[in-house]
């Protein structure tokens, strides 16, 4: 029904012509934004009443003491439900080890956090379709527990900040909101974001709408195609800097694969985007060690380039 | 009455501060209002999500820019 509203208003009601430049982007932005902001505001709120029930007090709980592993797999999983913003980043993880989770368990929720999150999943699913929504979820989930397990396995204990170990860390009780506080919680918190990324929605789509109608096809196909081994690796440097604006780069990622940009690769530079962020590497910094940042970058690197070369040979 | 803003200065944690001072404002309470961004005096209430409101030495929101009609409801 969409589509044909889109239709509607571009070809009817401003006279373009179906498969002219302009028409097909124009086409394609309209139909697209208001898809994305559709989906965006109705599972932005309903994740986000889910979230009041996992507060990081009740995470913490959870996976204190736990063994590797298990730990590992619980923590990626309760990434994705616990609410996580990386301004909280440092207390969070000092409550995380001083409570006796695991170093390489905490890691494991600090890679899936962000990684795993519903604005990604939705322009995902709302742009490419369930099948590689799934998909992202499921390497997520994987490369947050693999690199967990091996920050684990590697015993980095003493490269976390000395004065982490000696803090003293009070035992809040945990804050229970009624369901009424809880849909007060959640319309705010879908503004307040919805407020915050529209711009970079607009903007994306328009951009890929642009590259949809304008780009030749195939025009990428060279360079970023499955045949050119470099992809992968520039695509997840690429990545980094632009950190947590999936909203924007989703909706031009997706045009670039039309163009030819391998789905491994396409997958790879959206975990990079997610996953690896230098403002988070920067509060990082007050608990962690240069070297376990290092580390730690450098894993989550390496298990995101893995996961596109796996894709670009399978798919 | 003392309240505190916990946070490490984050715009949130800007936005928290300031419906804080509103809410005594309007309440006509005698209140202090401080900021608390040192790292340790935050652990110590065990708070893992700012910005924060503690009353008293008791946390009341975490997580959230509480509203300035949220607030009053604790002072």
């Amino acid at each position: 029904m969409l589509k044909e509203t889109a239709d509607y208003i571009t070809f009817d009601l401003l006279g373009f012509t179906p498969g002219t430049n302009l028409g097909e982007s124009l086409d394609f932005f309209l139909y697209d934004t208001t898809k994305i902001f559709l989906l965006l505001t109705t599972i932005i709120y309903v994740v986000a009443i889910i979230r009041t029930s996992f507060p990081p007090e009740k995470t913490k709980r959870i996976l204190s003491h736990k063994r590797e592993y298990i730990g590992n797999v619980l923590a990626a999983l309760l990434g994705i439900v616990t609410p996580f913003c990386s301004c909280s980043a440092v207390p969070l993880f000092i409550g995380f080890v001083e409570s006796g989770v695991p170093l390489g368990v905490t890691f494991s929720f600090l890679i899936s956090s962000p990684m795993v999150n519903e604005v990604a999943l939705i322009m995902l699913w709302g742009l490419f379709g369930w099948k590689i929504a799934l998909i992202y979820i499921g390497t997520g989930l994987i490369v947050a527990i693999a690199a967990g397990i091996v920050i684990g396995k590697l015993k980095m204990e003493k490269y976390v900040q000395d004065y982490v170990w000696k803090m003293q860390v009070g035992n809040a009780e945990i804050i229970v909101m009624s369901f009424r506080e809880k849909l007060d919680y959640a319309r705010e918190y879908t503004l307040e974001l919805l407020k915050k990324i529209w711009p970079y929605v607009v903007v994306g789509v328009g951009l890929g709408a642009f590259i949809h109608g304008f780009v030749p096809q195939d025009f990428l196909a060279k360079w970023a195609g499955r045949d050119n081994p470099f992809a992968v690796p520039v695509a997840v440097a690429l990545g980094v800097p632009l950190y947590s604006n999936a909203a924007g780069v989703i909706p031009i990622v997706h045009a670039l694969m039309e163009k030819g940009m391998a789905i491994g690769t396409v997958l790879a530079f959206m975990m990079a985007v997610t996953a690896l962020s230098l403002p988070e590497a920067i509060i990082l910094k007050n608990v962690l060690k240069n070297r376990l940042l290092a580390v730690f970058f450098g894993i989550v690197a390496m298990a995101i380039v893995c996961v596109g070369y796996l894709f670009n040979a399978i798919l | 009455m003392k309240i505190e803003v916990l946070g490490t200065g984050c715009s949130k944690c800007k936005s928290l501060y300031e419906n804080a001072k509103m809410a005594v404002q309007e309440s006509g309470k005698s209140a202090e209002v401080v900021k608390v961004e040192e790292i340790p005096k935050i652990m110590a209430y065990g708070v893992m999500s700012t910005p924060a409101l503690v009353v008293d030495g008791q946390v009341r929101f975490t997580g959230k820019v509480a509203s300035v009609a949220e607030i009053m409801g604790v002072l």
